[in-house]
């Protein structure tokens, strides 16, 4: 069934991994086949962080294929030499885990689009998110597990949104695991729980338009949905609004950029979400019990309604 | 089934107003009966006294162990019981088939005051979803809003919200009645088969869709109008009723209820004929 966190500080900033950690673990209970972060950190705004995968994480439960080290090696060493030769300069890496990459890059363009094909044309390899101030983190386990591997409860930013995943559709696998990046726009990141029924006449549109596609999980489909809206001139509320009718099915999802926090809730509203506002914070998720774990006094919540969009500022 | 268009002879609890619905249909009913009520005690169920209170921290319990707990406070004679620290747990206060007051100081999460039977259930805060699912009788009253599916296949007792509720409240209900005093989410009152549903602020989209019979007030804006579910003139003793239960409620004690629409089913849809499903293919 999954579940879906997100939280966002308005004028200041805040430990949010571990908030953020402490969210999905309450609703673990919704999936813990994979976990998904999507942070705001604060950054000078200079370089870009790229977190890239250049292999699958094959523990227990995984249905993804072993692979030897040696190969991701190999990859590691391609990825090196393509930003090399995209005019990029590699600032700070770190190789949290064989599989798992984290560049600060000094790359002086806008548009991530060039560099992002040119990446992903090597085999095995996905850019999981790209963004001066967003770093999209997702493992198998969960909310505790992925955080204690990634080492993300000493984060500190100002908002995020994650993922507690049950895989219905789709494989056990990183790939699938959500939060998905809004490719290739720098610093958004999107969260789903529901299922989407036109998934396949979407991508099928979208991919003729151009876009790109890593996994076969119905949830990405907003992801790359949003992105077409935007790179077609619409703002990011706009796409969300555009998207209830355009997207079938059931969903509620959170969309994230570098200053705003969103979601979205479809016109039968078939999957649950529970809200708290205050002039300081906005926390949301798919349990009250997510709620408390960041704000265990007493307070006042309440259940967005159908065909509700709605967006905060930091 | 007797065809109760013909009834011309009023039960006691027809003369007592709560079932004044005529029906038609194929509806199977069968009446809650006065007379018996107080002779009525389920398996497992205690005297208690109402006098007799205590408090009870669920903080540090699962809902499990918070239930049980409950459970041996009633065998002990507790009438009253005040639950401290909910914190938004999942189904508290669930299956309690006794009569009981009951007053959570905070909010619940999910199926919360499920398949009760009797208590009047005071919570100071909010509920999530499917809160009182199969309610038969009793009292429940939520003093902030209420999630999705509030008040599902209820057959009894009144439900009464002081917030607003998310989507499909009163879904499948079979009796008893749901106030909500603030707004409400689609598909209120979805295939909803008895009862009444009061909303004195906004409904969403395609309310009362497929409803099969019973009766639904709306105080604001509706939405949209579902599958068969068609306005209806308010009567004299329809604001009677809806000024008597505002009042007993505790809410909206001022509503202007002659402004109210009131929204019944249309009875067009396939299961209102008078063929049965292999009849009816018979016939085509």
């Amino acid at each position: 069934m999954c579940g879906i966190a997100g939280l966002i500080h308005r004028n200041k900033s805040s430990n949010v991994g571990f908030e953020l950690q402490g969210m999905l673990q309450a609703l673990k209970h919704r999936g813990e086949d994979s976990t998904g972060y999507a942070l705001y950190g604060d950054t000078d705004g200079k370089n870009f962080i790229a977190r890239i995968k250049i292999g699958e994480n094959v523990g227990e439960g995984s249905s993804s294929v072993a692979e030897d080290v040696s190969v991701y090696d190999q990859r590691k060493k391609e990825v090196d030499t393509c930003i090399n030769e995209l005019g990029a300069k590699i600032v700070k890496e770190e190789r949290i885990l064989p599989y798992s990459l984290r560049y600060e890059i000094e790359y002086n363009k806008k548009d991530l689009l060039e560099f992002s094909q040119r990446i992903e044309s090597i085999p095995g390899v996905e850019i999981l998110s790209m963004g001066k101030s967003l770093e999209v983190i997702k493992d198998l386990g969960n909310a505790k597990m992925v955080c204690d591997r990634y080492n993300l409860d000493k984060l500190i930013g100002t908002h995020a949104i994650g993922h507690a995943r049950m895989a219905t559709e789709s494989g056990v696998d990183i790939k699938s695991a959500h939060p998905f990046w809004g490719y290739p726009f720098s610093d958004v990141s999107v969260v789903h729980n529901g299922q989407l029924t036109n998934y396949w006449n979407n991508r099928r549109a979208l991919e003729n338009k151009g876009m790109r596609f890593m996994s076969e999980c119905d949830s990405e489909l907003i992801a790359v949905y949003l992105a077409e809206k935007m790179r077609s001139g619409a703002t990011l509320e706009e796409g969300m609004k555009e998207s209830l009718s355009g997207l079938d099915g059931v969903f509620t999802y959170f969309v994230a950029t570098k200053n705003s926090l969103g979601m979205a809730k479809d016109t039968m509203a078939a999957k649950p979400l529970v809200l708290y506002e205050s002039d300081d914070l906005v926390a949301m998720g798919s349990e009250e019990i997510a709620i408390r774990s960041v704000l265990p006094q007493e307070i006042d919540t309440y259940d967005p309604f159908d065909g509700e969009v709605k967006v905060w500022q930091i | 089934m007797a065809n109760l268009k013909n009834v011309t002879k009023k039960t006691k609890a027809q003369e007592m107003g709560m079932h004044s619905e005529v029906l038609t249909g194929r509806t199977q009913q069968k009446f809650f009966n006065p007379d018996e009520a107080e002779n009525f005690y389920y398996f497992g169920t205690y005297d208690v006294d109402f006098n007799k209170r205590t408090n009870l921290d669920v903080k540090d319990m699962t809902a499990a162990e918070a239930n049980k707990k409950i459970d041996n406070l009633m065998s002990e004679g507790y009438g009253t019981i005040v639950i401290k620290n909910p914190q938004g747990k999942h189904s508290l206060g669930v299956g309690i088939l006794n009569k009981l007051n009951l007053i959570f100081e905070g909010s619940l999460g999910y199926f919360g005051i499920g398949s009760c039977d009797g208590p009047v259930v005071r919570i100071n805060g909010r509920v999530g979803w499917s809160c009182a699912e199969n309610l038969m009788a009793g009292k429940v009253v939520i003093e902030k809003n209420a999630g999705s599916c509030f008040g599902a296949a209820i057959r009894g007792g009144d439900l009464i919200c002081k917030g607003s509720v998310g989507a499909r409240t009163g879904i499948d209900m079979k009796g008893g009645t749901i106030i909500i005093g603030g707004d409400a989410g689609a598909f209120t009152g979805f295939m909803m088969q008895r009862g009444r549903i009061i909303i004195l602020g906004d409904v969403g989209i395609n309310l009362g869709d497929s409803m099969y019979d019973g009766t639904i007030f709306i105080g604001g804006k509706i939405g949209s109008y579902g599958s068969d579910a068609v306005p209806s003139d308010l009567t004299k003793s329809d604001q009677d009723w809806l000024r008597r239960k505002l009042k007993v409620a505790e809410i909206g004690e001022n509503f202007d209820v002659s402004k109210m629409t009131k929204v019944v089913a249309g009875k067009k849809l396939w299961n209102y004929d008078n063929l049965e499903p292999t009849e009816k293919k018979g016939a085509i």
